[in-house]
């Protein structure tokens, strides 16, 4: 029993990052349709740009809450930059194209950001500096709580829920959810469109930044193709909440990290990874719009 | 002899081969209420989605005396050229409350909004009583009365609207079409009304023009053209 509640507690922080993660490619695809694959390499800047900032600042010579929220406001810069320059340069001038043609494009950026990392920052691993340190707080038997769980899972939920606030309680969110539904519709209202989805990048790739910190001190082995495995994880959890859903990307990645390390606990750890596109064939399968998503059919 | 607040010359619509607009020219007078009139297909929506710059076009468009061509959509909302798009354009996602904020999305003066809402109740009660439902929960009409509230709260200088009267029943279009006039007679509104439904566009328009595949065929007083043997005999059924 004291086991399993010690998995469920591992599996709800791995699940709090894929939902971080899955919240970005769900809210581009909310407004673009698009499934923007370079959401993983904006995660892997993330990491990176926390790497490279601490040989100027030495963050991690003074470990503590300033340094991990210095770290966190460098990598939400850093990404929402990526993010931007990456909307602006590859989708933008595509905006009316063949939905094939823009997904093509997407999976090029994805590929020309990991071999440029590699050629960038080398290929082989860099250790994330620790900007915080991990203390065990609570053993009681054999259930183990560490510093590193509460601040994963309390993180996680102020992001999300600042992002609930920022687009269900203000204008500029009332703005991106019509751009959701209708772009002509939106414009309409004289909504700048364009300066909407931006928006979006900028809100998914700051999440990707705050999920680059928290998994970079938890795992802090980091390198140019980090973003490819975890990426997928994350996109498997938004389809499975729904694509284009909000809370569907948020339970879709809980359920995505529970069912992840019970696989790992209970069955073998070799099919760690097979468990998300096994899930991901199950959804097409069963159900393609996913837990909360509605079911659209395309029209011809 | 009243301000001309819409021009156009010689205006183009092509989708890749096909032309659905092929150079037609109009315009529109300070408190006029003209209609565009033609059948499926004609250019109509056409016509009103480059006005907003919703679609690129060819041609002089100029609002108020200044060029439209080229300026995003967002901009031409902004100089109060305001469209009720065909099938209304509603954001079935967003309350009924949302969706009129919406109409309002680039005003500061937010008292004079909430009395215009008000006003907007006046003309359409039951908008009020189903203010925080989903707009996706409206019936057809109830959902043409929050387009035309939401584009009203746009603060319009020219209201186009593109077949207001589509799929509703006809109790409900003769309500549109009495708060249409309304909106002209009272406020001095000026309007270009898109119409498949001839007759009451013609009757309740100071001028109008007729639209067939992509061209201006006939023009005139909407009485005129209500009587005319060619209109009645194409559009009224004889
Ligand atoms: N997005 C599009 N792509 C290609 N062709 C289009 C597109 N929209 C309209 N057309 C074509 O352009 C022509 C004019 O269409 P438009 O929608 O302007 O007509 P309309 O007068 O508004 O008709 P209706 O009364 O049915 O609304 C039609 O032949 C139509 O098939
Ligand atoms: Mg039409």
């Amino acid at each position: 029993m004291e086991d399993f509640l010690q998995h469920v507690l591992n599996g709800l922080n791995l699940g709090a990052i894929y939902a971080l993660i899955a919240l970005g490619y769900t809210m581009v695809y909310g407004v673009l349709q698009l499934i923007n694959f370079a959401h993983a390499e904006v995660y892997m800047l993330g990491a990176f740009s926390i790497y490279y900032s601490n040989k100027w600042l030495h963050l991690s010579d003074h470990p503590g809450w300033t340094s991990f929220v210095i770290s966190i406001l460098i990598a939400v810069m850093v990404c929402s930059l990526v993010g931007l320059t990456i909307e602006r340069l590859a989708y933008r001038p595509l905006r009316g194209a063949p939905r094939l043609n823009v997904l093509i494009t997407a999976i090029g950026v994805s590929l020309f950001l990991q071999f440029s990392g590699q050629a960038v920052f080398g290929a082989d691993p860099k250790l994330f500096p620790q900007v915080l340190q991990d203390k065990d707080l609570i053993q009681f038997g054999q259930i183990q709580i560490r510093s590193f769980d509460l601040t994963i899972i309390g993180v996680s939920l102020a992001a999300m829920a600042l992002l609930h606030f920022l687009i269900h309680h203000t204008k500029m969110g009332m703005a991106i959810r019509a751009v959701r539904h209708s772009r002509s519709s939106a414009s309409l209202m004289g909504i700048n469109v364009d300066l909407m989805i931006s928006l979006v990048f900028v809100l998914g790739s700051s999440l990707a930044g705050v999920g680059a910190v928290l998994v970079g001190l938890k795992y802090p082995k980091i390198d140019p193709l980090m973003g490819m495995l975890i990426g997928l994880k994350a996109f498997v959890a938004a389809v499975l909440g729904g694509i284009g859903s909000l809370p569907g990307a948020v339970v879709g990645g809980l359920l995505m990290g529970l069912s992840e390390e019970m696989v790992v606990a209970y069955l073998s750890s070799t099919y760690r990874d097979a468990l998300a596109f096994g899930l991901l064939i199950v959804i097409l399968v069963f159900r393609p719009s996913g837990l909360f998503g509605k079911y659209e059919v395309e029209k011809v | 002899m009243s301000k001309e607040i819409l021009s156009v010359q010689d205006l183009k619509v092509n989708y890749g081969p096909i032309e659905a607009v092929k150079g037609i020219s109009f315009d529109v007078y300070e408190g006029e209420v003209v209609s565009l009139i033609g059948s499926n297909g004609a250019g109509k929506s056409s016509t009103l989605r480059a006005l907003s710059s919703l679609i690129a076009y060819s041609g002089q468009v100029s609002f108020l005396g200044e060029p439209l061509n080229g300026i995003a959509a967002h901009k031409v909302v902004k100089k109060g050229l305001i469209q009720t798009p065909e099938g209304r354009g509603i954001f079935l996602n967003l309350s009924v409350r949302e969706n009129l904020e919406l109409g309002a999305f680039l005003r500061k003066d937010r008292s004079n909004i909430k009395k215009e809402m008000d006003q907007c109740f006046d003309l359409f009660p039951r908008l009020k009583e189903r203010l925080n439902r989903s707009a996706g929960t409206l019936s057809g009409g109830e959902q043409q009365m929050l387009a035309i509230s939401r584009s009203l709260l746009s603060k319009p200088k020219l209201l186009m609207l593109d077949e207001p009267s589509l799929g509703l029943a006809p109790k409900i279009v003769l309500q549109i079409f009495e708060i249409i006039k309304k909106l002209n007679k009272e406020d001095g509104l000026s309007i270009l009304l898109v119409e498949q439904n001839a007759a009451m566009a013609l009757k309740s328009s100071h001028r109008a023009y007729v639209l067939e595949t992509g061209k201006i065929t006939l023009s005139g007083k909407g009485e005129e053209l209500f009587s005319s043997d060619a209109v009645r005999k194409a559009y009224l059924g004889g």
